[in-house]
Formats: structure tokens, sequence, C-alpha cells
């Protein structure tokens, strides 16, 4: 059984064409992990492998796949971890879902995360906190945290999030597992519930890159459903690069600095992981971003603004929670969104309500778009003279339950290193780089608009070289006294 | 600084019945955030464009053409209160 779940999902897929697995089986000691969920990573779990799902010679070969609960899935529970949305069953399939399910991943359950993915620790979930399982007191981050911990525990050999300000890379990085946002507009957002819609972009949570490239492989596409999803620029190679050479990599000053904040354990990994990338071939210089020290007060204005808008639509009238049916109907609405949303929704809603309003929509949200286009023009100078940029994905590794829930400014700062690249629309993936007083440390890599392939194969030659263990997490796991 | 009055108007525009703590609270907590994130408007921004969409995608147009929609009573069933066909709402009233 331990045999199974430390196969990494390129590597059952190909042991079930061989018909050295039976996927039922995989899924089935998957299924079992999940339902004892003493992560709280999981907001449901499936009773079985679909009827006519696992397709022995499929691509993916039958993996099950952990989807964060946002992703809209047919008669399952979809509820973007808030109340307001218990026990919605959506008609209909977010695209990516649907595609990976016919490319042969089926769906082995939704995980919990952050309210409308809005939080950096999973704490806003509507459905209580995910524990790491590096050490249970403390946040796997988030907002995809449920995804994260999941395949760090090897409760789900791989899983999809989402990112609008670093929801997958942060996450993955205090969990010890790959997380890639792809560049905006890669994969559809179609059946995504969503948060803020110029930056939302569906991704993989995987054990390695090479998960995170297969997962990339079937989600990517322009969807007649998604006018502002593209055609990708060719097929997503899976990596297979050893080396970095010829490969320049810019350290930005802005990022990596003093104003980051970042932890000496992770610092000291950050500057071991640029020597490594040193040996094998990089050039490694410094770079400038002169904006991306105002990413966050840019992202803090255009992510609430988009939110308050998207959020409209949670009014007690066609699906979820209705609060105060016998009042009037405008108290109807105040009532049942006051009920519905946590306090960390209710808080954007506010301030992307504030900035959109008559008075203030030059000074905060026409403002926070000049910024944005000074960002993405500063990393367009950048990538003239380099491949990528590389920063530590988190300043702080994994901290305490509760130890930054008092000052929102506080749990924001996190954001700092992922934000501008969702601002950009530029992909950027985090991988394990080692551990930190025995909690994971995130390495990140960010390129170009379409560079993924290029990208994940020097995400891989770094892999390769420090050679992260991440079975420890799942041995906790079994120590624990699962069900399995 | 946002003051209680602010945060009422701006609490009323996002239908959020917020309770007097809750208006004590946001006053306080969007006044810190909003401290920090002024910074940006000490930035020289003159003649930049501001951002419509990150990648440059120009018209993103599809043919018109009538299609099935999802059938009544599958949208209806999640509903809180379906009525005669449709979302039922309590009334206007003299708000």
């Amino acid at each position: 059984m331990s045999e199974l779940i430390d196969l990494t999902a390129a590597a059952a897929a190909e042991r079930i064409r061989a018909r050295e697995i039976d996927p039922a089986e995989l899924f089935e000691t998957y299924r079992a992990r999940a339902a004892a969920n003493d992560l709280n990573a999981y907001t449901w779990v499936a009773d079985g492998p679909p009827e006519h799902g696992g397709d022995t010679d499929s691509p993916l070969g039958g993996v099950p796949l952990a989807v964060k609960d946002l992703f809209c899935t047919e008669g399952v529970p979809s509820q973007s971890g808030s109340k307001i949305l218990e026990g919605y069953r959506p008609p209909y399939t977010a695209t990516v879902v649907a595609k990976l399910a016919q490319a042969g991943a089926p769906l082995l359950g939704k995980t919990n995360q952050d309210e409308f993915a809005m939080g950096s620790s999973n704490e806003n979930s509507g459905f209580g906190p995910v524990l790491n399982p590096w050490d249970r007191s403390r946040v796997p981050g988030g907002s995809s945290g449920g995804s994260a911990a999941a395949v760090a525990a090897g409760l789900a050999p791989w899983a999809i999030g989402t990112d609008t300000g670093g929801s997958i890379r942060q996450p993955a990085a205090l969990c010890g597992i790959v997380g890639l946002k792809p560049t905006y507009g890669a994969c559809s957002r179609y059946g995504m519930i969503a948060f803020a819609s110029s930056l939302d972009q569906a991704g993989p949570l995987t054990r390695d890159v090479t998960d995170a490239a297969l997962i990339l492989r079937y989600t990517i596409g322009r969807d007649r459903r998604d006018s502002t999803s593209l055609e990708f620029p060719g097929e997503i190679a899976l990596p297979q690069a050893e080396d970095l050479k010829g490969i320049r990599l810019g350290v930005p000053e802005e990022l990596t600095g003093a104003e980051g904040g970042v932890e000496p354990g992770v610092r000291k990994n950050y500057d071991a992981i640029i020597a490594l990338a040193e040996e094998l071939g990089a050039t490694v210089e410094p770079c400038r971003l002169p904006h991306a020290a105002h990413a966050l007060s840019a992202y803090y204005l255009i992510a609430p603004a988009e939110a308050s808008a998207n959020l409209a639509r949670f009014d007690g009238v066609r699906y979820g929670l209705r609060v105060g049916g016998d009042a009037d109907l405008i108290t109807m609405y105040s009532r049942t969104r006051n009920v519905g949303f946590g306090p960390e929704v209710k808080r954007r809603i506010m301030l992307g309500t504030y900035a959109l309003s008559s008075g203030y929509y030059d000074a905060y949200y026409g403002t926070a778009q000049k910024v944005r286009t000074k960002i993405a023009e500063d990393f367009a100078n950048v990538f003239e003279r380099f491949d990528f940029i590389v920063t530590p994905t988190s300043p702080w590794t994994a901290f305490e339950l509760g130890s930054k829930t008092a000052d929102p400014l506080t749990m924001y700062l996190n954001d700092f290193m992922t934000v501008p690249m969702s601002l950009a629309g530029i992909p950027a993936i985090s991988i394990p780089s080692g551990l930190s007083d025995g909690l994971p440390v995130g390495f990140q890599l960010a390129g170009p608009a379409f560079s993924e392939s290029r990208l994940l194969d020097a995400a891989h030659a770094l892999e390769r070289a420090i050679g992260f263990d991440g079975s420890e997490a799942r041995a906790n796991h079994r120590h624990r006294g699962s069900a399995v | 600084m946002l003051d209680r009055d602010q945060v009422l108007h701006v609490a009323r525009l996002a239908r959020l019945e917020l309770s007097d703590d809750e208006v004590e609270r946001m006053s306080v907590e969007l006044s810190k955030v909003l401290d920090h994130i002024e910074k940006i408007r000490e930035l020289d921004l003159e003649g930049v464009r501001p951002t419509s969409h990150v990648i440059d995608v120009v018209n993103a147009l599809r043919a018109d053409e009538p299609e099935p929609s999802l059938p009544r009573e599958v949208i209806l069933a999640a509903a809180p209160e379906p009525l005669n066909d449709g979302f039922g709402v309590p009334s206007p009233g003299a708000a």
C-alpha cells in the first residue's frame, strides 16, 4: 500500500498502462485515505471511481485527481469554501475538470480552500482550517491549501487549484510540493467560481515537475465559453533538462531585498539554490523591477474591486443561502450576504466597493491599473536580458495557526513575491527547495508569457539537483493511524 | 481614515448588513489597509495607459448562434425559493 502512494502520478499512470497496477485499486487506496481526511483537506470525497472512467489506456491512465472546491463539478458540492454556497451542486462542470477527466484523471474529491480563494493560510474557509501535514499546528498556506496538503500528505496523487495572487504557488511552497500558475488565459476559467477575473488562473499542484507538466498539457487551450482563454502556442513538452547551461537567471532586488521581510532560514535556502543553479550552468545576475514593490498595493485594489463585482451574484435569489426572506428585497439581500460571507470576504468586498465608488474610482482603481501596466513593462524589460526571474516563493515557511489572523495587512504581506507575476499575467512555478527547521521552503521561477515548457524544463533540472524528499509528510500521515 | 458614516455608506452599496461591532472593526482594518495602499498614489503615472488585459487580445468574438440552454427545472433546483417556474423573491417593499 505504501508503495502505491509513493509513486508520482506520471509513474502511476505508466504502471497502469503496463498493467502492473489496477487503476481501481489505486483509486480506492487514495479514496480511503482522502475519506479519513484528518487534515480537513477535503470537503467532499467520491464514493468510488466513475462508472465509465479510469480508462487504462488514456494519457493520464485513470490516476484520480483532487479538485479545489471552487471548480464547478456537476452534481457534486462546489461551495468555494463559503457558507453562502453550502451544499450547492452545480448543473455543469468546469472546462479544465472536464478536460482532465477526458484525458483519464477522474474526480477523487473536492478540496478545502479559503473562502472564495481569499487568503494565504486556509483559515478563511467556511468549513474550518486545513492542517499542514509537516506540522499539524501550522497552516498549509492558501488559498489552495486543501489541494496542497492533500498532495503533500499522499491523500491525492495530484490536484488542481487556482492562483489569483499566489494561491497555488504559496501553499505548494508551504507544503513542500510543486505548484504552477500558467500564463493568464492559458487555461479556461469556465466553471471556476470567480474571485478576480483578470487574475484568476487554474493550475496544477503536484509531487514533481513532470506531473505538473502533464496536467498542464491536458488543460491548456482556447475555450469558446471563456472569451479570455487563448490558443496556447505549441504543446507542453515533458521536461527533460538536467542542467541549466546557457540559462540567464535574474534576481530582482525589489523582491529579494530587505523589504520582503524574508526569514533567515528561507534566505539561506534561497542563496544555496542560487549557488546550485550556477553549478548547473546558469548565469545569475541582479535585475530591477522598479515597480514591483508597489504590486501588493495595486493587487489589493484590483482584486477586491473585481471581487466586489463578481460576488454581487450571491444575493439569496438563484442559489445558495437565503436569510430574511420575510423582509423586503434589499433587506433579504443584505442579511443573506452578511450571514453567508466570512469576515475576510466582507473586508474585501468593502475594500473593492470603496475603491470603485463614485469619486474614488480614478484615485484607486484607475491608479492601480496604471501601476499594473508599469509592472508588466518592468518584466518585459527584464526578459530582454534574462530567461527567468527567481525569488523565494514565500517570505516565511508555514506559520502557526492563528498567528497572523489578528491583522489582515500582515497576512497580505505573504503575497509579496507572488503578486507581481499575477498582475503581469506571466507563468511562475514554485518547487520545493529544502527544509528550514523541518518545514518546506519554496523556490519560485517566473518567465515570459507562454514560456511554460522552458520554465518546466529549468524547474526540472533544479528539482533533480535538489533531490527534495517529501516522503516525510506522507509518512507523518501513516504514523497518525489513519484508516489506511 | 474611513469613518463610521463612510463604512455604512459603502456597506449599503455592497448590500451588507453589518453589525455595529463589524462597522467598528471595518473602520479600523480598512483604514490600515488603505494607508498602506495609498503609497501608490505617490508614483508618477502621467501618460501611463491603464491595463485592460494582460495578454494582447483583440475582439474575442464568436458567431452568434442560438443553442440549447440548461432546462429550467435544472436551474430552479438550486434556487432557495422557486416560484411559478421562476425565482421567488420578497416584495421590494417601500425601501
